[in-house]
């Protein structure tokens, strides 16, 4: 497919995708598909580090955690004392304009997203030192540290958890709302992610990705773009936690911030399940894994994890390489991977030019 | 002809193995220098220490007048000192242009070229150089499909790609057939004559290193034997027994 072809696709996709509220069918599945783009969200920051440059990091989830802290609190303390909002949260929410609510919530995002970067650069510069099995036992231990620091902290409601603002009336519907919300920022955070891919920054993860002693030995600023990559993925991992938690409205600091055990393994899972290090296996596998998990939840309920389980040993039995990795091995002149006939003189005929 | 590399007294250990022995050679600018020695001599272990893969015990290399010692391999490579390996390394799952867009000189690097898209120009060179190592019409395939062979003329590509002042070759022709050697070696002159690298090439290949080499050093067990032209260490009594085998 050209360029152009492949360009009216992403824009109808789009368009489907926007469309998707005004299907009266629909409309009662509207926070389910809210959850399907946080689950897409999931995979592709995190393929940025396991997938594209070889990274597999466990750790993630503490940019979703700050994130939606970071924004919980900006949210609190911009408009109310902490008094005030501890004493209006336990019955009636606290009830704010709809400019207020979005600047808040536009605030926090921000915040947390400008936080997870700086935490990711300092992080970052100590241990992607680290190499393979290292990096993802040092990331795992993050994890876990994150949670309890939060269950610790009483400025940000410790054990007992954070409530978040409600969606003024005025705003419409939850639904659609949080619908719209994480929709755009799946779409933006695929769009800069394709860019990103696409140039300089994409081949030289790859590059460390496949071989890092041989991207050291070629002058790559490795550690740079280590950072930077994992700076990118928290950035957007934390915008989605900001407003995650407004969706769930309850933090709890283990169980929804920094829920290792549950999404922290969901992204890693969904990634490798769609094809890992590739720009659609993330998506395919987030919503592959998110459609099964429900199904499983309705139909098999009592069973659901272990039926997820047997899933995830299928997949990584018979399909090592994802459902996009798998196509790309299965058909890999449809992924552009061809010989030039045209040009076939070369190999046998490189002979000593006199 | 002045050194553009000069390694002094080098002394590399692994525990009580001495791998390099007080090593002391120099390299001329625009020469191609070759180095032999018996498996286990220490010859990519002098390649190692030069580039900075490990710390050297004592000594000193300089390139272009800069001490190495100290630094590190990547910024090694971004003042124009380059290497390959013996067990080829290539980027596998990337396709030969991508392999060589990601070699292009890094020197320069800013935020800005991280975050750009390659300029066509940088493309444009990437497939002449696959077009001169004949790998032109396998440019869309994993690296990792390719022969070992064609890999190893990949990685030589690459190098070229990194516009290095000088290369460090480690057996470029071990895993090649006959036939496609003499194109290699053909390759190797021009990259010298044309380009202006200055190399200096480990190699088991006898008819290629006095062939290809202008003054070749010879190591054994980790010491400097014997040194000059191709037809004095051909007929060196102390290389002959060491290396080349009598007859």
């Amino acid at each position: 497919m050209n360029g152009r072809g492949k360009m009216a696709l992403y824009v109808v996709a789009a368009i489907a995708a926007l469309l998707i509220p005004q299907v009266p069918m629909l409309q009662p599945y509207l926070i389910q598909f809210a959850f399907l783009w946080v689950m897409i969200l999931f995979a592709m920051t995190w393929d940025v580090m396991g997938g594209q440059m070889g990274y597999n990091s466990f750790g993630n989830i503490v940019f979703f955690g700050v994130g939606m802290y970071a924004t919980a609190v900006v949210q609190r303390d911009l408009y109310f004392t902490i008094e005030e909002y501890a004493n209006v949260a336990g019955g009636e929410q606290a009830a704010l304009t709809p400019v207020e609510y979005l600047t808040g919530l536009a605030l926090g995002m921000g915040a947390g997203g400008v936080l997870a970067v700086v935490i990711a650069a300092v992080l970052g510069s100590g241990i992607l030192g680290l190499r393979g099995h290292y990096f993802a036992i040092c990331t795992l231990g993050l994890g876990i540290a994150a949670g309890e620091l939060a269950s610790g902290w009483d400025y940000i409601g410790a054990g007992s958890g954070l409530v978040t603002p409600l969606v003024p009336d005025a705003l419409g519907e939850r639904g659609p709302f949080f619908f719209y919300l994480f929709l755009v920022l799946a779409m933006i955070t695929f769009a800069v992610l394709k860019r990103l891919y696409a140039g300089q920054f994409g081949l030289a993860i790859n590059a460390i990705r496949d071989d890092e002693d041989k991207a050291d030995a070629l002058g790559l600023h490795a550690t740079r773009y280590k950072t930077v990559a994992w700076c990118v993925s928290g950035f957007f991992l934390a915008l989605t936690g900001g407003a995650f938690g407004n969706l769930v409205i309850f933090i709890d600091p283990t169980d929804v911030a920094f829920a290792g055990p549950t999404f922290g393994v969901w992204m890693v899972l969904m990634a490798i399940l769609g094809g890992k290090g590739t720009l659609w296996g993330p998506v395919i596998g987030a919503t592959v894994f998110h459609i099964t998990q429900e199904i499983f939840w309705t139909y098999l309920f009592g069973w659901q994890r272990v039926a997820l389980g047997l899933l995830i040993v299928v997949v990584v039995v018979f399909f090592p390489l994802g459902i996009v990795g798998w196509l790309r091995e299965r058909w890999p002149q449809r992924f552009g991977e061809v010989v030039d006939e045209d040009a076939r003189r070369g190999q046998v005929s490189l002979e000593a030019e006199r | 002809m002045s050194a553009i590399l000069e390694v002094e007294n080098v002394t590399k250990t692994f525990g009580g193995v001495v791998a390099n022995n007080n090593v002391s050679l120099s390299v001329p600018k625009g020469s191609i220098i070759g180095l032999i020695g018996p498996n286990g001599s220490g010859k990519t272990t002098l390649f190692n220490s030069i580039v900075g893969y490990h710390p050297i015990d004592s000594g000193a290399v300089r390139f272009q007048g800069t001490e190495l010692s100290r630094l590190r391999t990547p910024q090694i490579a971004r003042l124009g000192l380059l290497r390959t390996f013996q067990q080829t390394r290539i980027f596998g799952k990337m396709n030969c242009v991508q392999n060589m867009q990601i070699s292009l000189p890094h020197v320069n690097d800013n935020f800005a070229t991280m975050l750009r898209k390659f300029p066509p120009e940088v493309t444009e060179r990437a497939e002449n150089l696959l077009e001169f190592v004949g790998l032109y019409a396998k440019r869309q395939l994993r690296a990792e499909d390719l022969s070992f062979g064609q890999q190893k003329l990949l990685e030589f590509a690459m190098a070229l790609m990194n516009e290095p002042t000088a290369l460090l070759l480690d057996e470029p022709t071990a895993g090649i057939n006959p036939t496609l050697i003499n194109g290699l070696i053909d390759r190797l002159k021009r990259a010298n004559a044309e380009f202006g690298i200055t190399l200096f090439v480990i190699e088991h290949n006898m008819r290629v290193i006095m062939n290809l080499a202008q003054h070749i050093y010879c190591l054994a067990h980790g010491e400097l034997l014997a040194d000059g032209v191709p037809e004095e260490i051909q007929n060196d009594r102390r290389v002959i027994d060491a290396y080349l085998g009598a007859h």
